[in-house]
């Protein structure tokens, strides 16, 4: 543990350079550059709007910010998760010439999609003003969800990682599943009908789905957290985190020989 | 003897695991464990090697192709675990094998300088205050600020140089003697590489030439076929490694 520690001191520097690499090079060769990070999200919240408010005719109270917040998040965490997966291979030409430890490529590119995230709730703010959200004093529980999400894409991260050296097709795997994910979070139709049906479960029980969910609690609605919505994310992604630790461990020696 | 250890190297091994074919998705991997076709081949690419480098000796490395040589050097450098065995480094090791292998093409000079220290391992704080002196040495001069996509390969290869040697390195690792960039730089290389010698750095050199085995180092090994057949003196080893390649 204390080399492990002396280490991660000694390349700490390193972790830096390569989150700030990723977000760099992401906005260098853009026109608008930053700018896209914050139109994105809200030109998709329109089109989501403007397809399940209006043409279904969904008279959610702030529907748009509904939407907003579930989308920003969902994107989060299928760009990170996505990003880290690539993360070994990308690298692999570093990998096999120089030693670094091998850990830092996927948990940079989760910071890195993590600070892109946390950029771009500004929009999140202003169309929360905008359709008149108050803050209120639940609104600092955001930040559990908020910190659960980025435990969640990390764990998922290093066994993606892990299996994309031996698997290259994961990526095609993965992309379904995300958006497989994805409808089961109940992003843009309200889970509430859904729950009860026979397949609730599939909501119930989708990690991402608790943490949307304690996010709207805090930042939408103004309400207390909920227990479940808060802890079993957080577990499910420590077991996760444990799980992918070890496997990553014990396949990274290998990794130079498959890259 | 009474000279310290700079480098152990203590029964090492290195197994490599070889499909006939390249199985490296989950669509070939099922169709491949159905039909039950999944086999290896696994041969040793180092075995048993053990030796020791104390420090200021100036070792080099002699084999054919294919003996093991890169495969030692990647073992010594950490970049590859051996399967068995150990391995003990005193010092700091600066590998100057493929130099940049680790720039970002979209990266101006100036970026990659902080880039690449950063992956072997230098402090912030240290690389800020030799990056004046690394870009003098590498002679880029206004370059360093345009993205490296748009250098020459020598031009990366001096930045790479210059970079990695900033450093005083206890174990120095250099695999073929280096040509670097156009024959003023590699005239300025060289000296470098010269003074680091007369400092009494260890030394670990491949090359195939015997002629730069014995003008360079002290002491030598011989793989052949992953197995360490003879070390010693360089004048016994290289005579020994001609007799062998007659």
């Amino acid at each position: 543990m204390k080399v492990f520690i002396a280490n991660f001191k000694k390349y700490q520097f390193l972790l830096a350079e390569l989150v700030k690499k990723d977000i760099k090079l992401k906005y260098r060769n853009s026109v608008l550059g930053f700018v896209w990070t914050l139109l994105e999200p809200l030109l998709t919240m329109i089109v989501l709007t403007i397809v399940f408010g209006t043409i279904l005719h969904k008279r959610t109270p702030n529907f748009a910010v509904y939407i907003l917040t579930g989308r920003l998040l969902y994107s989060y965490f299928s760009t990170g998760t996505k990003q880290a997966l690539k993360s070994i291979r990308r690298n692999g030409g570093m990998i096999r010439k120089v030693y670094v430890p091998k850990y830092m490529y996927p948990l940079a590119a989760s910071m890195s999609s993590y600070v892109t995230f946390l950029l771009s709730l500004i929009v999140l703010v202003v169309v929360a003003a905008v359709q008149g959200i108050r803050p209120t004093r639940y609104l600092f529980g955001a930040v559990v969800p908020l910190f659960t999400v980025f435990l969640m894409v990390t764990a998922i991260s290093f066994l993606l990682a892990t299996l994309h050296v031996f698997f290259r097709d994961l990526e095609y795997i993965w992309n379904v599943a995300t958006m497989l994910i994805m409808y089961m979070s109940a992003i843009f139709y309200e889970a509430d009908s859904l729950l009860e049906s026979e397949y609730g479960f599939l909501i119930k029980y989708n990690p991402l789905y608790s943490v949307i969910a304690n996010f709207r609690n805090a930042v939408v609605y103004g309400r207390p957290l909920e227990s479940f919505f808060t802890w079993y994310p957080i577990a499910l992604s420590l077991v996760i985190l444990v799980v992918g630790l070890v496997f990553f461990y014990k396949k990274q020696d290998s990794f130079v020989l498959y890259l | 003897m009474g000279k310290k250890t700079a480098l152990r190297v203590d029964n090492i091994g290195v197994k490599f695991r070889m499909t006939s074919e390249r199985v490296d998705n989950v669509k070939d991997y099922a169709i491949k464990f159905l039909k039950r076709e999944l086999r290896y081949h696994e041969f040793w690419a180092l075995k048993d090697v053990s030796f020791r480098v104390a420090k200021g000796d100036r070792v080099g490395i002699l084999g054919l192709n294919g003996a093991g040589k890169s495969t030692l050097l990647k073992v010594i450098a950490g970049v590859l675990k051996p399967t068995e065995g150990s391995i003990l480094r005193y010092g700091k090791i600066v590998p100057l094998l493929e130099l940049g292998a680790g720039f970002e093409n979209q990266y101006s000079g100036r970026e990659n300088v902080f880039l690449y220290g950063a992956m072997l391992g230098y402090p912030r704080e240290f690389l800020k205050d030799r990056y004046d002196e690394i870009v003098a040495f590498s002679e880029l001069g206004d370059f360093i600020n345009v993205p490296l996509k748009n250098y020459s390969s020598g031009m990366k290869a001096r930045l790479g140089f210059s970079i990695a040697t900033i450093v005083e390195p206890e174990i120095l690792i250099l695999d073929e003697v280096l040509s670097v960039g156009d024959a003023k730089f590699r005239k300025k290389s060289e000296k470098k590489i010269k003074a680091m010698f007369d400092k009494g750095i260890t030394v670990l050199f491949v090359s195939h030439s015997i002629g730069q085995v014995r003008s360079l180092c002290d002491k030598a090994i011989i793989l052949e076929k992953g197995h360490l057949i003879a070390q010693g003196d360089v004048e016994t080893v290289s005579g020994l490694y001609e007799e062998a390649i007659k």
